[in-house]
């Protein structure tokens, strides 16, 4: 087990050093001079010139990409020439608050879709499979950005903007933990807050937990059915245990694990997938940060995303591998 | 014990397996011969009363003791399953769940049946010394088995959950000869010290005929022959049976029978 770990940490890290050299190289293809981005439209030649030189952009690259990595690997992730603040602080405040809506709507998918999955499975070409496929394929083929726009103006019932009532400032200060709000309300026993934070997160994280929910029940019913079909099943049956025990519990664990992998492979997708729903529903969260970023031309901010987001998923794929391992024994020998 | 009457298994209008009659007391072996497609397993399936599982429909009679198990619900049928009538199967490492030790499953089953808490480790020992494994295996998960260490556990699970029927689907057709040698050992065993009654299913006359008191020829879902061994294997009345009986290896003739 240790050894898969170190083994799998080791590609990671691999992985991670190819990205940095990769998003270095697009940053030099991509049009636009980032010293007029950052001294604005109307600086003089001189200022650029200085400009270019605190940016470091008069070196030659290699010596650029030394830098850009050392500082990668100290916390220094460069400076944003849009907000002026360091990348890294930036995406502090930005990355809780997409990890608390996704997460928000992956929990709210995998609660729903799994038993949906399973109901699926167990009435296999009866009305309620038919009709759990039929909604499924509706919510996976459903574009984000129309059902955002849909929630938004249709479901006026909850809130449609923010990540909680912005007058509560002045009534009921939030304090600062993570800044996931609704973390943040729950530690600090910040009751109104975390009423309003909670009303706030269900609409966006609607949005974004129709494709994972539809995928989750889709896969959760495929991976189930072909595990009931194996030999295990059968001998089961042979031992007497009944349809619920088997569906529930002991073809479960064996198809469990196509789901897990599908779930973190999502989350990503949806992390950086969020761009729409954060800008509909105003989240201040790593989409509509990046969203901003490219929009203006950030490069270093541009970068500090892109980094971000394939260090998130080689975690993640990280972390499907060691639950995977726990859930299913057969995968302990291979490393 | 058992006693199959006009038992017919159909897939829709298709009938794939057909016994008039067949009677397995307790401490008899009944083999049942055929080549793949003859209709064998699928018996097996409806013995159990499995055969809806796999979208087959059962008509006829099975009596265990006297009670009739066709028609039976679904609930009252799974309680003899596992209990009353235990099942081998043909690939001993894939028909065990692979999440699932080897005790636990152990465990668990003698649970579902109502076995009482004090009895299960016992119960466990008893049968593990029985079939030979070693109780280290308990904590195995079945990938860390050999396919004879599973198909020993296998029968262990039978002795262990008392069962008075035991149906062997090609329980020997996984595995190497010299493990084929020890199974049919073993159930042998389960014939002599627990006196049940067992169906013993094979496409392979040769390991029947050590095997079983009486055979059952079975050809595309009918009986075409059946009588005590010494007769079918001495002097076969069908022409399909001379056939699987001139297959059997000679010993010398380098057939592995599997």
């Amino acid at each position: 087990m240790i050894r898969l770990l170190a083994r799998r940490l080791a590609q990671a890290l691999v992985v991670v050093a190819g990205v940095v050299v990769v998003t270095f190289a697009v940053a030099r293809v991509i049009p636009g001079d980032p010293a007029v981005t950052y001294a604005g439209p109307r600086a003089q030649k001189a200022e650029l010139e200085a400009v270019r030189q605190k940016l470091g952009l008069d070196r030659a690259w290699p010596a650029q990409l030394a830098t850009y990595a050392g500082g990668i690997v100290t916390g220094d992730w460069g400076t944003s020439l849009h907000t002026r603040r360091p990348v890294l602080d930036d995406l502090a405040t930005a990355v809780p608050a997409s990890l608390e809506l996704v997460a928000v709507a992956l929990l709210g998918a995998a609660a729903l879709g799994i038993p949906l999955g399973v109901l699926a499975a167990r009435r296999k070409g009866r009305l309620v499979d038919i009709t759990i496929r039929l909604l499924t394929t509706l919510s996976v083929s459903m574009p984000v950005f129309w059902l955002g726009l849909i929630l938004q103006h249709q479901l006026s019932w909850f809130p449609v903007s923010g990540e909680y009532a912005a007058d509560l400032d002045y009534t009921s200060p939030l304090t600062v933990y993570t800044h996931m709000t609704i973390v943040d309300a729950a530690i600090g026993g910040n009751g109104p807050v975390l009423t309003s934070a909670l009303a706030h997160v269900v609409l966006p994280a609607m949005a974004i937990a129709a494709y994972p929910l539809g995928a989750i029940a889709q896969m959760t019913r495929a991976s189930l059915l072909e595990v009931i079909g194996e030999d295990h099943v059968r001998m089961a049956r042979a031992l007497g245990f009944s349809e619920r025990t088997i569906y529930a519990r002991l073809a479960m664990r064996p198809a469990l694990n196509p789901v897990i992998a599908l779930i973190a492979l999502v989350f990503a997708y949806s992390l950086a997938n969020t761009f729409l729903v954060e800008s509909i529903y105003d989240w201040p969260g790593l989409g509509s940060y990046a969203a901003a970023a490219i929009g203006s031309l950030d490069t270093p901010a541009i970068l500090g995303v892109t980094l971000l987001i394939a260090i998130v998923y080689v975690l993640l794929n990280l972390v499907v591998d060691v639950v995977q391992t726990l859930i299913d024994p057969r995968l302990r020998g291979s490393a | 014990m058992i006693a199959v009457r006009e038992l017919e298994v159909r897939f829709g209008s298709r009938s794939v397996a057909r016994i008039d009659e067949l009677d397995v007391a307790a401490g008899e072996v009944v083999g049942v011969a055929g080549e793949s497609g003859s209709g064998k397993s699928i018996t097996a399936l409806a013995i159990l009363g499995l055969a809806p599982f796999v979208g087959a429909t059962v008509t006829g009679s099975v009596r265990l003791d006297g009670r009739e198990l066709v028609g039976l619900p679904e609930r009252e049928l799974r309680a003899i399953r596992g209990r009353r009538i235990g099942m081998i199967m043909q690939s001993p490492r894939a028909s065990l769940n692979p999440t699932i030790r080897l005790g636990q499953l152990m465990a668990r089953t003698m649970r579902l049946h109502d076995v009482p808490k004090a009895e299960v480790a016992g119960r466990i020992d008893a049968a593990f010394r029985s079939v030979l494994l070693d109780s280290d295996l308990l904590d195995r998960y079945p990938h860390e088995v050999s396919g004879g260490q599973a198909q020993r556990f296998a029968i262990a699970l039978v002795l262990a959950l008392g069962s008075e029927v035991v149906i062997a689907d090609e329980p020997t057709s996984a595995l190497d000869v010299t493990v084929q040698a020890e199974v049919v050992d073993l159930l042998r065993r389960v014939r002599e010290e627990r006196g049940a009654a067992q169906v013993f299913i094979s496409h392979d006359l040769a390991v029947i005929g050590q095997l079983a008191d009486r055979i059952v020829v079975m050809r595309a879902g009918v009986v075409v022959e059946s009588g005590p061994t010494a007769t079918v294997l001495g002097a076969p009345a069908a022409a399909y049976t001379r056939e699987l009986v001139a297959a059997i290896p000679r010993i010398g003739a380098g057939g592995r029978g599997g």
